[in-house]
């Protein structure tokens, strides 16, 4: 199906199960232990061996010499698979480092070795025998040094200018010019990347934690040069990705490679000491913004320049991605600039640009409604756009920014915020912040297959992945609203490469897609079943299991009646999205206390209103949105990947170092969704969430510490050495 | 991990003379850090002695006031005991300002004291430590120092101690009582347990090879106001930056130790005659003669204010 023009009304406006809240299907697998994660799978082609892997111990260099014979003589050890002895290694299309490195080394803990054996411990305690003698090479490991000389990003990264942002900067009554830095962070996910590979004949099959899997077949067949034909990935449960599951990672190439030396299945997950420096990150950024501004708040020029680094071939943090198109002002410009560094390899993070350029901009803004003496949700309002600021033919297809605002400032009790270090209770220091959410909407081809059985069952196979968003419930919920039978009815089957390809999961693009796809897929059958009924023309309705044509009446069932039905089809998207902007809006409001002795900072409160299109199940954006926040939280205040600017690497790399929020840091969130429904996105008219609740939510955290404490700290994270020496003497 | 034998120590004098004889033996006792560190081969022990089966887990008074806490007492009875909550609240406080539930439920009290330092750098094995490896130099200096010490350290080590419940410990003058391989006992004041590391950051406590915890001592109860502030990035679950113990009378005399700071806890009793001069007078004190680093210079600063804090509670 191909969606070029808006969606007119269609069975999913009946929003008798789409747009209801929902309880997870799969939940009472997960909770009764019953969903297999990539490690846990137990259908494999023979008892499985377990890999453990060897990092790099320097950041950039080569290996001299390895010697690998105590490990292979030790207790246990089946296969030691390295450089030497792997065969022929490509890199696949998505990642910038090898997988397997060796001799060169490119990033501190690159795989350089996987021990196989019989137990885990035994290969952990082999993998330690390995000796390896380096020649270590000088790095690039500081942004800061290395963004001196670091050139403009290119292709769609390019730098953007409409008007004379110079001139009109230098003629602005009221300015800021301001220098934010955000740092590398970790998905830190609950699962760590972890994959079993199994080898019949040519054939490959890896159960492994993948967001997209046919980027992961498909790179995993490029990486061993193999047919891509002969891989399967399944990927049925994922325990959280946040990013850093959407590509092949070392775990799959060597599991892959230990199975084949092994000659039988090989289980691999990544130690939690690994994730920092073997995976990816989000790259640390420096953004220098520049607001001009009249007197009456009116933008005149706008500014935002980011540095980030990466390795050779690798790209930049986006993170002047939103400020295009968040608000309007007649002279503007943008430049994303890349420096390489040789730290490990930077990639997306959940809401990749906007999170840490909304970090930026938001706060800037912050200071302008200050300098211009405006309460700063005016000061949103007022340079609203509802066109592409950069192309004004160019109207958003939706863009409730404004009401977001408004109505969150409302139920926020945003009227009793007071001017900075006005409010104490007793020892804590008492602010509000606020900062508007903003992240696009993509849209991604995305394909499913339907079955009706004889029972009247509804099947659904595709290889969409669900991260823990709640994706079976949703796409259970498409094929219920469409066939017209109960929840109870709908079987989804997900993350298999041997099932239509999907959209995925990743830039919030997942749950408008692929259930998009799923529509697709679910007309066809529609289609399929009123012409084995023989019944038609006219309208034919699906609700209570039966189909209508004029008085004709059939229990869908009985159209399979002489054997399964099967249909498969996929959406596609027209350009809509180049006619129309098409985006997620919000606000977050986020109360905090700080101690005035100890600098700590402490949420109170937080609210998010988003307007994200339909919602396809408030229950599910509902924890999309919270899990949003609570990141945006340890965004803003614990969470960053320290860099040895020596030894070049990320020094915290556990959960013991780098601090993600626990469950005393976060108080009572309240989420609001706006009733929308987009019809230039999709058939299904929703947009997404996941990504949209986490973008502002460090900025509306720093503006709020600032209203309590009247210090404005522009390096995130904001740990309390960064304002304790400005918070007044305490005795 | 390596591989390593086990056994069961019969008594208290069975276990030392077993870590005394018995090559790259380690007790065991809670786990909650030894296992950890075993995994990583930051620790390689091949023999564990496992000190579990031996009783010392009751908390009993001493003749003439004062409690007697048995090494293997989880860290949740001691925080839960109803005559430390009464009489030494500090230590209570500090208990269950440390870890997570789980890891109290297992932890022990001679545990917790000999437990090691969470230094990023002692815990990446590719890193040169000197506390790891001894001579192989000292990788956080110079580096990302933000934990680490200020004061104690030395040019080989920048460590500190983790522990929280050793501050109130070292506020309340307890003794650690222990037995050696030949059975004769001995009660080490907690001032002297833990050593500064000098040019030996392997050597951590005044233990003698095969000498073993019985258990800890506290003297009689301290009046006063009992404070355990523990400052940190997050609310929970998280070393401290810096945390406070004291005990402050009515008269504002008292005494306060610092964590965080020291590869041990951080006292200097003059330091605590200082206490009704306010929180800069303190700070001067505990902090004369402290090395801080670029990164960690803020632990000065954020040490005052703590005590300023504590003194603002202890007043109120």
């Amino acid at each position: 199906m191909k969606f070029d023009t808006p969606a007119g009304t269609n069975p999913i406006d009946r929003m008798k199960v789409v747009g209801q809240p929902t309880t997870r299907i799969d939940g009472p697998l997960k909770v009764g232990g019953h969903a297999p994660y990539a490690y846990e799978h137990q259908e494999l082609p023979g008892k499985p061996a377990y890999g453990y892997v060897v990092g790099s111990a320097v950041a950039k260099g080569t290996i001299r010499s390895m010697d690998t014979s105590r490990a292979e003589r030790a207790p246990g050890v089946v296969a030691v698979v390295t450089h030497r002895n792997a065969g022929k290694i490509a890199k696949g299309n998505f990642n910038t480092a090898m997988l397997l490195g060796g001799p060169k080394i490119q990033h501190y803990h690159q795989a350089i070795a996987v021990v196989v054996a019989e137990t885990f411990e035994q290969a952990r305690s082999a993998a330690a025998l390995i000796d390896v003698d380096y020649a270590r090479d000088r790095g690039a490991f500081d942004l800061a040094a290395a963004k001196v000389d670091a050139p403009d990003a290119t292709g769609s990264d390019a730098p953007t200018a409409v008007g004379d942002f110079a001139g009109a900067f230098a003629a602005a009554p009221v300015q800021i010019d301001q220098t934010y830095t955000t740092p590398d962070q970790s998905h830190a996910m609950m699962e760590p990347h972890a994959t079993i590979a199994a080898w019949e004949g040519d054939k490959l099959t890896v159960w492994s934690a993948n967001q997209m899997v046919a980027w992961g077949a498909g790179d995993l067949a490029r990486t061993l040069q193999i047919p891509p034909e002969n891989v399967r990935l399944i990927s049925p449960y994922v325990g959280g990705g946040f990013g850093g599951k959407l590509f092949l990672r070392s775990d799959v190439i060597m599991a892959s490679l230990g199975a084949k030396a092994a000659k039988r299945p090989v289980k691999v997950a990544l130690p939690r000491p690994f994730m920092g420096n073997n995976t990816t990150h989000r790259p640390a950024t420096i953004q220098r913004i520049r607001l001009g501004a009249t007197q009456d708040g009116t933008l005149t020029a706008i500014g935002h320049e980011s540095w980030s680094g990466d390795l050779e071939g690798g790209g930049p943090e986006s993170a002047t991605q939103q400020t295009k198109l968040l608000y309007a002002g007649a002279n503007r410009m943008t430049a994303l600039r890349l420096a390489v560094l040789d730290l490990p390899e930077g990639n997306a993070m959940r809401a990749p640009g906007e999170a840490p350029g909304l970090m930026a901009l938001e706060m800037a803004v912050d200071e302008l409604a200050e300098k211009l003496g405006m309460d700063p949700v005016k000061l949103r309002v007022i340079n609203d756009t509802q066109v592409d600021p950069e192309k004004p033919e160019r109207p958003f297809s939706q863009r409730n920014l404004v009401r977001c605002l408004e109505e969150g400032a409302e139920r926020f009790g945003w009227a009793r915020r007071k001017a900075p270090g006005q409010v104490q209770e007793g020892r804590w220091l008492i602010g509000m912040g606020v900062a508007a959410a903003f992240r696009n909407n993509l849209n991604m081809k995305s394909g499913a297959r339907v079955r009706l059985s004889p029972s009247g069952q509804v099947t659904v196979e595709t290889d969409m992945t669900d991260i823990g968003t709640g994706t079976y419930t949703i796409m259970a919920q498409t094929a219920a609203e469409m066939m017209g039978v109960p929840l109870a009815k709908v079987t989804v089957k997900l993350g298999d490469s041997s099932f239509p390809v999907s959209a995925g999961s990743g830039g919030q693009w997942g749950a408008n897609s692929s259930t998009a796809g799923l529509y697709a897929a679910c007309v066809k059958l529609r289609e399929a079943i009123v012409a084995k009924l023989g019944f038609g023309p006219g309208e034919a309705t699906f609700e209570n299991g039966q189909v209508h044509v004029g008085n004709r009446v059939a229990d869908i069932a009985s159209a399979a009646k002489g054997g399964e039905i099967v249909v498969e089809d996929s959406i596609e998207f027209g350009d809509l999205g180049k006619k129309f902007q098409q985006s997620t809006f919000g606000a977050h409001f986020v109360e905090v206390a700080v101690d005035r002795y100890t600098g700590e900072a402490r949420v109170r409160r937080m609210l998010a209103v988003c307007a994200a299109g339909r919602i396809l199940n408030p229950t599910a954006a509902r924890s999309q949105v919270i899990g949003a926040m609570t990141m945006g939280v340890g965004g803003a205040l614990m969470e960053e990947l320290a860099v040895d600017k020596r030894f070049g690497f990320f020094v915290n790399h556990d959960l013991a170092g780098y601090e993600v929020p626990v469950h005393a840091d976060i108080p009572h969130q309240e989420v609001v969704f706006l009733d929308e429904a987009d019809d230039k996105v999709s058939p299904m008219k929703a947009k997404g969430v996941g990504e949209l609740g986490l973008c502002g939510v460090g900025a509306a955290v720093a503006n709020a510490i600032y209203n309590a404490t009247g210090v404005r700290v522009r390096d995130y994270p904001i740990t309390l050495d960064k304002h304790l020496d400005k918070l007044g003497e305490v005795v | 991990m390596r591989p390593f034998t086990y056994e069961r120590a019969k008594s208290a004098q069975d276990a030392a003379v077993k870590a005394a004889t018995t090559p790259g033996a380690r007790f065991i006792a809670g786990g909650t850090n030894l296992l950890d560190l075993m995994k990583l081969e930051i620790e390689t022990p091949t023999h564990l002695i496992d000190v579990n089966g031996l009783g010392m887990d009751r908390i009993e008074p001493i003749d003439g006031g004062g409690l007697r806490i048995g090494a293997l007492v989880r860290n949740t009875d001691l925080a839960a005991d109803a005559r430390v909550r009464k009489d030494y609240g500090v230590l209570t406080r500090a208990l269950v300002a440390g870890a997570s539930g789980q890891l109290r439920n297992k932890a022990t009290t001679a545990g917790n004291l000999l437990q090691r330092t969470r230094c990023p750098y002692f815990y990446d094995v590719n890193m040169p430590c000197n506390k790891r490896k001894p001579g192989s130099g000292c990788a956080a200096i110079g580096g990302f120092s933000r934990q680490l010490g200020v004061i104690g350290t030395s040019d080989a080590c920048i460590a500190t101690h983790p522990s929280d419940m050793a501050v109130a410990m070292r506020v309340l003058d307890a003794s650690v009582e222990t037995i050696r391989p030949d059975g004769t006992t001995r009660a080490i004041p907690i001032a002297d347990f833990h050593t500064l590391p000098g040019q030996t950051p392997h050597v951590e406590t005044a233990l003698e090879k095969g000498e073993m915890i019985i258990s800890v001592a506290l003297p009689k109860p301290r009046g006063g106001t009992h404070i355990y502030r523990k400052v940190r990035d997050r609310a929970s679950y998280a070393f401290a930056l810096v945390s406070v113990a004291a005990v402050i009378g009515k008269d504002g005399k008292g005494a306060v130790a610092l964590g965080g700071v020291a590869p041990k806890p951080w006292r200097v009793e003059g330091a605590d005659a200082l206490l009704p001069n306010g929180s800069k007078a303190v700070a001067d004190r505990l902090f004369a003669g402290a090395a801080p680093r670029e990164d960690n210079a803020f632990k000065l600063t954020l040490a005052q204010r703590t005590i300023a804090a504590v003194l603002a509670e202890a007043k109120a």
